[in-house]
């Protein structure tokens, strides 16, 4: 068994399908292959290796156009991921100014185009290029209604998760730091965190006088290696991908451990169309498209585990219509494709002075953060009181990184007109001391914003588009307005200077929806059938041999990003799953 | 897979085997018929697009580039390492921001050059030193009939030429910029450094 380079090499059956390879795929292949089952993975894209294909020490002056970004690579021309907000041939459907039209590559602070979806088409998805942010969600975030009385309160609470999270982290490798804050909860399995950067440690200051903690940021990199992964090496940035290993991809972790059980087999180029049915309503097995021939495959198994992401995964479910269930499978109570949110995003840049002619030295760290501003259930009641009744967190980027094409603009601007030895004077002088905050800001569920199969379009493959409803609440657009306040205090208080007001007006600030590629809730899971998509083991209600292992699964959008807790319950569910199929109480074909 | 813990050594090895094996793989592009594929090899830099600058152009912006960054101290003037033919290349893509920066680059260097014969008798690139100077001073000072014909050129090249520039090991030697070198650790900021913020 291994990675299998046509779908002529598979076998005709699996115990398991599962629809996906990033961190909801990887996850449910690693802890299903581990405990025996025979498993097919199927990914849409290419197979790919960080090991051959990463850039690791390339200069910009090794890439074309320094690196910029062009349409092929929206991202920047060293941005692991193949794939972005336009893939050629799978269009997807978005409303601008009212309109009807294809997605397209657009400004993400620009909401005129209403949803944006980042699509990767590579072994590994997401994962290759996440910014690795991993926060646990605290009780309070499974429990919004109860808390506040907005959104939607999960059929789970922290004690259900928190022995995933606990392996999960163990596997994945987090750094961080026990701080011991309210609803941002601590793990026992933290590697130590890099030592923070001199702009970071002004910011902290800063936040101390405002009573804000600044405290280490939680990453999936290692700083301690581990099996067939080395310890960061602190230089080159993380959203290239990791030839070594340190920061987290499926592909150097996950998947290659699974695959040393010998019961994965990955297909990639395999574009899942359908779940299908046998006779007595359970699924068994995947309708594909072998990208490379053209042709409809369909693989046997007795369950089906989707980790397409979460609107992949809607869509696939979406499309699996059948006598049984003809508005597609999930969709019987009228949930499938509802309760769509993203994490919101609003950023504010700003210099401090204080750095300007710092003695030279090496800041590069891990190449995000390496300190943040949790939010704390005391903050966000004060921010309740401004409108904005849900939290975010605060994180930045600035210091002395690695220089690329635009690293000077911001010094020559305020330099003046200068030229000649002044210029290069003036820009090593202010080289490092700009900083740029942002926020990702949880997003209350509301019945505007949702995602159905388009009624005309299809892709190159013939298999049915989304197509895309989305609005932010006012309650989304005013805590952008308290993110922006928020920055700005920060910045002040660390003895900066911000590059402009503070918006007033949030949806000027605002990120379009989707953007922020923390697409979550189309498939929710709840305590009661009609109330949801999946049951609380996140297998659907329609067809208990169905499992949802990504993002889709979340009742609500919390200010955690959720790659950590959609391993979590990945892991969690295929447990479930494993023992469901044993002892015969989920039904399956033989 | 490897099934103990990577060391940084083996790890490097690692990376310089691959990137030493990618130079000699033939990969296939595909996408975008003129321009860069969406999915190229990352460890090779292949343009496919022909550079379109004249000789008289690439000798204008030349000696632009190196009156607004020439050799000082911290390194070498914007030519020597090679930022005319970033621009070439820059202005030459088939993509929309770097052709409407190709117009008026191209239009302010065909400027240049006429406005040095006017005052000089020759083109910018065969001025003295001082000839260059003054031009580019009086392009930069308020309220002069230089300035309004080719200020937003100047300014959008020296933008393109400072970022060209300080995109290389060169450049980031010139900024301070000490990075992109394994570290067994992150040290964090030195003692001197913490002592510049008032911190220690």
């Amino acid at each position: 068994m291994a990675h299998l380079k046509t779908s002529k090499s598979r076998a005709e059956r699996y115990d398991v399908v599962i629809v996906g390879s990033g961190a909801a795929g990887g996850m449910s292949a690693y802890v299903l292959a581990k405990a025996g089952a025979k498993v097919l993975m199927l990914e849409a894209g290419r197979h790919y290796d960080p090991q051959t294909e990463t850039p690791m020490f390339q200069t910009f002056a090794d890439a074309p156009l320094r690196g910029a970004s062009y349409p092929g690579k929206p991202n920047g021309f060293f941005d692991a991921t193949v794939g972005g907000w336009v893939l050629d041939g799978e269009p997807y459907r978005v409303q601008k100014t009212g309109a009807w039209t294809d997605g397209a590559v657009d400004n993400r602070m620009n909401t005129a185009q209403n949803f944006m979806w980042w699509r990767a088409r590579m072994l590994g998805g997401r994962t290759n290029h996440w910014g690795r942010v991993a926060l646990r969600m605290g009780q309070q975030d499974f429990k919004p209604k109860s808390t506040d009385g907005l959104g939607f309160d999960w059929p789970i609470g922290y004690d259900d998760v928190a022995p995933y999270y606990d392996k999960t982290d163990q596997i994945v490798g987090i750094f961080g730091s026990k701080e011991g804050l309210e609803n941002n909860p601590d793990s026992d399995f933290f590697l130590p965190p890099p030592k923070p950067r001199a702009y970071e440690l002004l910011l902290q200051r800063g936040g101390k006088k405002l009573g804000r903690p600044v405290v280490p940021a939680r990453m999936a990199i290692l700083t301690q290696p581990k099996p067939g992964r080395a310890a960061c090496f602190y230089a080159t940035s993380c959203g290239r991908g990791c030839a070594i290993g340190a920061a987290f991809q499926s592909t150097t972790s996950l998947i290659p451990y699974a695959l040393e059980t010998g019961n994965l087999d990955v297909l990639p180029n395999a574009m899942a169309r359908e779940v299908t049915l046998d006779p007595q309503g359970r699924a068994n097995g995947v309708t594909f498209i072998d990208k490379q021939t053209g042709k409809e495959e369909h693989v046997s198994a007795r369950a089906v585990v989707l980790g397409a992401s979460a609107l992949e995964t809607a869509r696939i479910l979406l499309n699996s219509k059948s006598g049984k269930f003809p508005q597609g499978l999930g969709a019987s109570s009228g949930h499938l494709g509802r309760w769509l949110t993203d994490s919101t995003g609003t950023s504010l840049g700003g210099r401090i002075p204080a750095l300007e002619n710092i003695p030279l030295h090496n800041e590069d760290g891990v190449s995000s953060m390496h300190l943040y501003a949790p939010m704390t259930p005391a903050l966000q009641r004060e921010a309740a009181k401004q409108g904005s009744p849900r939290g975010f967190y605060v994180a930045w980027s600035g210091g002395r990184s690695m220089p690329g094409l635009g690293t000077v603009s911001s010094a020559l601007k305020l330099a003046g007109d200068v030229y000649g030895k002044k210029l290069k004077e003036e820009a090593r002088r202010y080289y490092g001391s700009f900083v740029d905050l942002h926020a990702r800001g949880e997003m209350i569920p509301n019945a505007k914003s949702f995602c159905e199969l388009d009624p005309e379009r299809k892709d190159r493959w013939g298999i049915p588009v989304l197509r895309f409803h989305f609005e932010w609440s006012d309650a989304e657009v005013a805590q952008v307005v308290h993110a922006q306040k928020t920055f700005a205090d920060l910045i002040e208080s660390a003895g900066g200077i911000v590059d402009r007001e503070p918006v007033k007006d949030g949806r000027k600030a605002m990120t379009a929806g989707g953007s922020v590629n923390h697409e979550m809730g189309v498939a929710r899971m709840s305590a009661r059938a009609e109330d949801g998509v999946t049951n609380p083991y996140s297998r659907l209600w329609d067809c208990p041999n169905v499992l949802v292992a990504d993002g889709a699964v979340f009742p609500s959008s919390p200010f955690k990003n959720p790659t950590l807790t959609i391993m979590a319950l990945a892991w969690r569910a295929c447990d479930s799953l494993l023992a469901g199929l044993k002892d015969g109480s989920i039904s399956a074909p033989a | 897979m490897n099934p103990v813990p990577l060391t940084r050594r083996e790890a490097m090895r690692r990376i310089f085997v691959a990137s030493a094996l990618a130079s000699f793989l033939e990969v296939t592009a595909f996408g975008l018929e003129e321009g860069l594929s969406s999915d190229p090899s990352l460890l090779k830099k292949e343009i496919p697009w022909p550079r379109t600058m004249t000789d008289a152009e690439k000798r204008a912006a030349g000696a632009l580039a190196d009156v607004l960054i020439p050799a000082d101290d911290h390194g070498p003037a914007a030519t020597a390492v090679g930022v005319v033919d970033f621009l070439d290349e820059w202005i030459s893509a088939p993509y929309e921001p770097q052709k409407r920066d190709a117009k008026v680059i191209r239009e302010g260097l065909a400027w240049l050059d006429a406005e040095a014969q006017t005052r000089f008798g020759k083109v910018f690139a065969a001025a003295t030193e001082e000839q260059k100077t003054a031009l580019v001073d009086d392009i930069v000072k308020q309220g002069s009939e230089a300035r309004k014909k080719g200020y937003a050129f100047w300014q959008l090249f020296r933008d393109r030429i400072a970022g060209g520039y300080y995109s290389t090991p060169e450049g980031w030697k010139a900024l301070g910029y000490t990075g992109n070198a394994p570290q067994a650790e992150h040290a964090g900021p030195p003692l001197e450094a913490l002592k510049h913020l008032g911190l220690a």
